[in-house]
């Protein structure tokens, strides 16, 4: 709602002032020039500096926290080891039980920080772009997923049995198969991977653009407009911008979530059904 | 401002399309959350497998939306 009063107030003052307007953000914010050794493949664009800078940023906060970590843990302490219980004990062990979970919690817990820390960029200042609001990053973590549950099923069941469970449900009756199996299989290979990469990348694209969105209209009410009148639309659009941030940081974390719990659910999927 | 420019339509029709993509899944997001918390309200001891599951079911239904989101983009 606040973005669409915002969007009035675009429309007044381009049609009043008949001022240039605000400094929309557009999807070009996701495709900035390169940086730093432009013309050659190794091209490091605004994005993946932020991604560089964050990867060495949660290896160093979580390889500090682990080189001082006591028997009796300091407040510090207790909230990494409060994050990484959360992601054994809510997510994986959840999901699949203690027994099936204990190997996957590396994975899983390497997806959720690293998805969390990348989407949280987003919101820092400075940084001002998610590192996972690019289709590429997604991408890879979805990939790893998808390699990791076709590895689960087949090391546990064998390809064969692994295909037959998931392309032919048991209890529906043979002529639904003729429907049904295309469907399954376009799920295994291409759905399950690709709606992963999706949900992510497009929750952080809309997110960028909603904050980018309502800080230019603050920014052209306060500042660059020349009809005074217009600065209370700009205290409107401005508490909206602070209420997006908020916003993001709570979608930053349900992403991290569930992406990870999407990708515990899709590896115990391909594991034998036992009890 | 002749009365023509005034109900001239400027922009894109994908901001449009986008909208009616995303009556579908906001209808099936207020009954997914719905049903979680009436569920909760029943049986409070389950509340926290019921929230595994609607966050599951979220995410599949939040998808589409995202879809419409995405296609909005590509022209």
């Amino acid at each position: 709602m606040v973005t669409g009063i915002a969007g009035m107030g675009f429309a007044a003052v381009t049609t009043l002032a008949e001022a240039s307007g605000p400094d929309i953000p557009s999807i070009d914010d996701f495709l900035p020039e390169p940086a730093l050794f432009a013309g050659t493949p190794f091209a490091i664009n605004r994005i993946i500096l932020v991604r560089i800078i964050a990867t060495v940023l949660l290896i160093a906060i979580l390889g500090v926290s682990a080189h001082r970590a006591k028997l009796i843990p300091s407040r510090w302490q207790g909230a990494v080891e409060w994050l990484i219980e959360f992601v054994q004990n809510s997510i994986v062990y959840e999901v699949m039980g203690e027994l099936r979970g204990k190997r996957y919690v590396p994975m899983i817990t390497t997806i959720f920080l690293s998805i969390l820390v990348f989407n949280l960029c987003g919101i820092i200042p400075g940084f001002n772009i998610a590192a996972t609001a690019t289709i590429t990053m997604p991408l890879a973590f979805a990939l790893w997923c998808f390699v990791q549950y076709w590895i689960a099923g087949i090391r546990e069941k064998g390809l064969g049995r692994f295909l037959k469970d998931e392309l032919f449900p048991k209890g529906i009756p043979w002529p639904i198969y003729i429907l049904l199996s295309p469907i399954q299989l376009i799920e295994l290979l291409l759905i399950r991977p690709f709606s992963l990469t999706i949900r992510l990348f497009a929750n952080m694209i809309s997110g960028h653009l909603l904050v980018a969105l309502c800080f230019a209209a603050t920014q052209w009410f306060f500042i660059e407009t020349t009809t005074k009148a217009q600065f209370p639309l700009g205290i409107l659009t401005f508490a909206g911008g602070a209420f997006m941030t908020v916003f993001e940081m709570a979608v930053a974390g349900l992403q991290a979530f569930i992406f990870a719990i999407l990708t515990t659910a899709y590896i115990n999927m391909s594991l034998p059904e036992t009890e | 401002m002749d009365i023509i420019t005034l109900a001239e339509v400027a922009g894109n029709l994908s901001t449009i399309g986008y909208g009616l993509a995303a009556i579908g899944p906001g209808l099936g997001i207020g009954y997914l959350v719905g049903k979680a918390i009436e569920g909760t309200a029943r049986q409070p001891e389950v509340g926290g497998r019921l929230q595994v599951l609607m966050f599951l079911g979220l995410a599949f239904v939040e998808v589409l939306a995202l879809l419409g989101f995405v296609l909005a983009f590509i022209k």
